[in-house]
């Protein structure tokens, strides 16, 4: 019974982990300014790579890789949201102007200018 | 000095699952290694409740699992805003009271709140937190709220 179900699982979440991989990878593309970039990047390395990693525990089974693998996921959750603070400051302080939705709409705060990020 | 003990064996057990030798070569090597981090680390003075939140680690058993479903909720929600066809993002910076009392449990919060996908945290000062939101309606209901309310039940009493 679990040899039949655990490749299908395995599957199942590495192909929902490359889905996030391409969506985030397709917001990279739509996505107006470089803070809302950064969701899109937040996307690949939570669910992305954290469908794909489990996936690859369900596949190796227990053992030792599983335990490294996990340890892999847990650092890469420590430090992905330090490297996304760290860009966003980084743009913050470059003066970037976050991309606000048309200048009409009554000013919300971080908005104040009219053109916003121009891209 | 519970504190220390409690370092060395993480910092070990970790050399163990890394390593997986069981020469006594790299055993020696790994000991001396942990013993010389531990007490470089001691001299400091950094062996505190934030560096190693033994304090953490029972209600963090219960908070980790519940983050990731909220990641892999907005995981859900930020996808579908990328994947729409109109693209509907309207983003803002909106600001968040933290009421954690530590230092330590305003960096989980601000950390869970940039994991989520759709928020990310681009500053703090004190317990102001600045919040960067790729659709501000989604932001202004409860679910920060009870983010705040559970870190700081994680965090406990505070030191």
């Amino acid at each position: 019974m679990m040899e039949q179900v655990l490749p299908v699982l395995t599957w199942v979440l590495l192909l929902s982990g490359a889905f996030f991989l391409v969506t985030g990878a397709l917001g990279m593309v739509r996505l107006p300014d470089v803070f809302t970039r950064m969701h899109a990047a937040g996307m690949t390395d939570t669910m992305g790579a954290g469908l794909i990693l489990v996936g690859l525990c369900l596949h190796s089974g227990v053992n030792l890789v599983t335990m490294r693998l996990l340890l892999v996921l847990a650092f890469l959750w420590f430090t992905a949201p330090i490297a996304t603070h760290a860009v966003a400051k980084a743009a913050l302080a470059a003066g970037t102007e976050p991309y606000t939705l048309g200048a009409g709409e009554g000013g919300a705060d971080g908005g104040e200018g009219e053109g916003g990020g121009a891209p | 000095m519970n504190r220390i003990l409690w370092l060395w064996g993480i910092l070990f057990g970790l050399w163990l699952l890394l390593s997986y030798h069981f020469e006594w070569l790299f055993l020696v090597f790994g000991t001396a290694t942990c013993t010389v981090a531990v007490l470089v680390a001691a001299r400091m003075g950094i062996v505190d409740r934030e560096s190693v939140p033994l304090h953490l680690v029972r209600r963090g058993a219960l908070y980790v699992p519940w983050l990731v479903w909220e990641i892999l909720k907005s995981n859900v929600r930020v996808a579908g805003i990328i994947l729409s066809p109109r693209l509907r993002v309207d983003p803002s910076i909106v600001h968040f009271r933290a009421s954690q009392r530590t230092d330590l449990g305003r960096f989980i919060y601000a950390n869970s709140i940039t994991l989520t996908p759709g928020t990310v945290t681009t500053g703090i000062v004190a317990d102001d937190l600045e919040v960067h939101a790729i659709v501000r309606e989604e932001v202004d209901g409860s679910e920060e709220n009870d983010m705040n309310r559970r870190v700081a039940a994680l965090e406990g009493e505070g030191a």
